[in-house]
């Protein structure tokens, strides 16, 4: 057992090295619009958007940074950090294809497809 | 403004340390400061506490994954568990009556926090278990990690898959009923029920959480609960905290871990039955 563990170890350390790389670039993105969003936000002392505004979709942000809205902004960088996870998923199944793992490509692809219906779920029936 | 902003980074930071040691969430943490120490309302604490459990999840999980503390075959495995369980919660809302959910999830806290006690005090605390589980060995669950506190690399076994997998069942329907992050549910699933060792279990439950929270991220993003002023800051901090607390842990003895997760646990305990009969702490 022990011998057919360790090329199974050192595959799973190689898998989690490259997921590890991807994840640090999308949370150093994500930390670095929220920072840019927060600066703006000090010197110009408010957020730019009437009180009790909230974002209903995606188009909101986008022409609130064009508009350079420290609200739509420091949005943008939240939503980055909430994609995070999901990239770790996308990556993962990548990563174990790579590897020959298909039971885990599978087991993978099945929480990417629960992630993405709760996502739908979520945004069509207001769950 | 800028104190409030101050603020923010600093609860961060201190709930990113502890979060990313103990693989939990830090909502407990997050939601009485800003509702008792801020007057602001439940509804973006809960938001707030979202962002923060994502934080803390991917804050953490790129130092765990880079020293290949975590399991990633049993954080995915399970994660079907409790990503199902969470849409299943959220279906379930207005259906099922919270009280009995409150009290089941609370006296299962009480119960893991007594087991981590004899776990403290039993003479082979911590002992590896090293099973021919049948299950663990076809989805290939076993795992090893580098123990830097005891320098040494520990191969261990995974028992009670099942369980396990029904316990993160329960901690997903939680999260999608009550709107808790289950963070110590998970840690509970992989070190009592599983028999994984406490750093694995920790670091996986880390990865675990931030998934489970993207599944119900972008309704609270839309619905209006994301204050990004309160929200910026924590995350900001969090990251940072995070990164720190998953270097700390690793050299940390696990009993000193135990140590700070038992009050915790019996604190989160308290307080979901105390809400169970309509108090809230």
């Amino acid at each position: 057992m022990k011998q057919t563990k360790q090329p199974a170890a050192s595959e799973m350390r190689s898998v989690e090295q490259t997921i590890g790389k991807i994840l640090r670039w999308g949370v150093v993105v994500a930390a670095i619009i929220m920072i840019l969003g927060l600066l703006l936000y000090l010197i110009n002392g408010s957020l730019g958007v009437a009180t009790n505004y909230h974002v209903k979709n995606f188009h909101e942000i986008l022409f609130g940074i064009l508009n350079g809205k420290p609200y739509a902004i420091m949005m943008a960088g939240i939503f980055a950090l909430i994609l995070t996870p999901v990239l770790r998923v996308v990556v993962s199944i990548y990563s174990f294809y790579r590897e020959h793992d298909s039971l885990y490509v599978v087991i993978t692809s099945l929480v990417l497809v629960i992630l993405l219906t709760s996502f739908w779920l979520g945004i069509e029936f207001h769950l | 403004m800028l104190n409030s902003i101050m603020l923010m980074l600093l609860v961060g930071v201190f709930v990113g340390i502890l979060g990313s040691i103990l693989g939990i969430g830090g909502g407990m943490i997050i939601t009485p400061v800003l509702t008792l120490g801020m007057g602001l309302d439940i509804k973006y604490a809960i938001g707030a506490s979202l962002i923060a459990v994502i934080a803390t999840s991917s804050g953490a999980t790129i130092a765990y994954l880079r020293d290949n503390v975590l399991n990633l075959r049993v954080a995915m495995f399970l994660e079907i568990a409790t990503s199902v369980g969470a849409i299943v919660g959220a279906l379930l809302t207005g259906v099922l009556n919270p009280i009995f959910l409150y009290i089941l999830f609370g006296l299962l806290l009480f119960f893991s926090g007594a087991n981590m006690v004899r776990k403290l005090w039993g003479k082979n605390s911590d002992q590896i278990t090293h099973t021919d589980d049948k299950i663990a060995q076809d989805l290939r669950l076993n795992g090893s990690y580098y123990d830097k506190n005891l320098h040494k690399e520990i191969d261990y076994g995974v028992t009670n898959v099942p369980t396990g997998f029904g316990i993160m069942f329960g901690a997903g329907i939680a999260s999608g009923l009550l709107g808790i992050g289950s963070g110590a549910f998970k840690v509970i699933a992989m070190d009592t029920f599983m028999k994984m060792p406490l750093k694995p279990s920790s670091s996986t439950s880390n990865l675990m959480m931030g998934v489970t929270a993207a599944a119900s991220a972008t309704i609270y993003f839309f619905n209006g609960s994301i204050l990004p002023q309160i929200a910026v800051p924590l995350a900001l901090g969090i990251i940072v905290g995070a990164a720190v607390g998953s270097r700390i842990m690793q050299m940390m003895p696990t009993r000193l871990m135990r140590i700070i997760f038992i009050p915790i646990l019996l604190y989160l305990g308290l307080q979901m039955i105390l809400k169970g009969f309509g108090v809230t702490i």
